[in-house]
């Protein structure tokens, strides 16, 4: 029971994205077509979900038995990049067909907070290793979520006929707040 | 260095390329820390910092970093100050240091940092890329206080927790998530406009 609350909790009322603003970049970056972000959203929630074990365990078994926690933001994001490249290396031996599919985004997850922001909130929320596995999927599913529905609209936003200053940017960011307010609808389905 | 080239290199920071409004970096912050004017300022600010920081370390050590390994390098500079900015948050202003909560750790991976390590610190002379990273840090500060304002004021009638207009007239969307999104679209809205005009 307590999963099923941590997945509904992250997918649909605390959306990473619309409305705790981690990976906003890449929300806003590779949205343009839903084939790309069907891409991205699959990559992230793979080195998501690996990252987070790492960390997990590294924090559980090396920071805290040397009391020396105040290295969690340096570890961790070295974690990530050497996760990420390694990740990179080993799809490209076993799994070309996947590695040509998430290749490009691969590379840019380094940088994607929502990676690093869920090792630290599943650490600071004080969680087991199983609801932490189950946070990072769940939360890389409501990341995806967001992100296909996002590019879903934009593709559709392109067809229309905008004011020029308000092209791109503005009108994604305008669209993206609009789809926030749509989720703020399932606030208080779980606390 | 003329002190005119520094200026220009800060004043490039903060209108021309702005980090927020015209190179769009370093969104995540933006939108997640300006529930209110304080707390754009304070991440503004300690984000200026690491900037700083960050640029100046790399720039002296860019020809001892080999060239194959500079992106982990940069990282952990970059991971060190803002590991430095945490715990002096921490210890001196509480209160902020909790309303910005996961923020402050993901300064490391926010994208105006490493952006101008690569492409500005790892090319320029010390003096250069200081000016730099107080010009981009100043930009940061700028949009994200200017959009922590618009918000408060929009959403709580206050700005900087000074009234403005009664509360009851305030639209607490604002001051929530999707109220992030729509203050920033018409900001940038704004800025394209007087680009052109």
């Amino acid at each position: 029971m307590t999963y099923i609350l941590i997945f509904i909790s992250a997918v649909f009322v605390n959306n990473i994205v619309l409305s705790q603003f981690l990976g906003v970049c890449p929300f806003l970056g590779v949205s343009k077509k839903v084939e790309t972000a069907l891409g991205m959203a699959g990559a992230v929630a793979f080195v998501m979900t690996i990252a987070t074990i790492f960390t997990f365990i590294i924090q559980k078994s090396v920071l805290e038995p040397l009391n020396i926690t105040y290295l969690q933001t340096i570890s961790f994001i070295l974690i990530i990049a050497a996760l990420v490249q390694m990740v990179e290396i080993i799809l490209k031996k076993i799994c070309p067909a996947l590695y040509q599919a998430l290749g490009v985004f691969l590379r840019l997850i380094t940088t994607n907070c929502a990676v690093l922001g869920v090792a630290i909130m599943v650490i600071q929320k004080d969680m087991d290793l199983v609801s932490s596995v189950v946070f990072a999927i769940s939360t890389a599913i409501g990341f995806g979520l967001a992100l296909i529905l996002f590019a879903g609209i934009r593709e559709q936003l392109n067809l229309l006929n905008l004011p020029k200053a308000m092209k791109g940017i503005p009108a994604a960011l305008l669209t993206a707040g609009l789809l926030a307010m749509a989720f703020m609808g399932f606030a208080g389905i779980v606390k | 260095m003329s002190q005119n080239s520094g200026m220009k290199t800060m004043l490039n920071g903060i209108i021309k390329e702005n980090p927020v409004f015209v190179l769009l970096l370093g969104m995540c912050p933006t939108l997640g820390t300006t529930s209110s004017a304080v707390n754009g300022l304070g991440m503004g600010l300690a984000t200026t910092f690491v900037l700083i920081s960050a640029n100046v370390v790399v720039s002296l050590l860019k020809n001892i970093i080999p060239d194959k390994v500079r992106i982990p390098a940069f990282i952990v500079v970059i991971a060190t100050f803002v590991t430095l900015v945490e715990m002096v948050m921490q210890a001196y202003i509480p209160a902020l240091y909790d309303s910005l909560g996961l923020f402050i750790p993901l300064i490391v991976v926010n994208c105006i940092v490493l952006g101008r390590a690569e492409a500005f610190a790892a090319k320029n002379t010390v003096g250069k890329s200081f000016f730099d990273g107080l010009g981009m840090g100043l930009g940061f500060t700028m949009a994200l206080t200017l959009l922590g304002s618009v918000r408060e004021l929009l959403g709580t009638g206050k700005i900087f927790s000074f009234t403005i207009f009664p509360e009851n007239y305030g639209m607490l969307l604002f001051v929530l998530a999707p109220g992030a999104f729509i203050a920033l679209a018409y900001l940038i809205l704004i800025f394209n406009k007087l680009k052109k005009a």
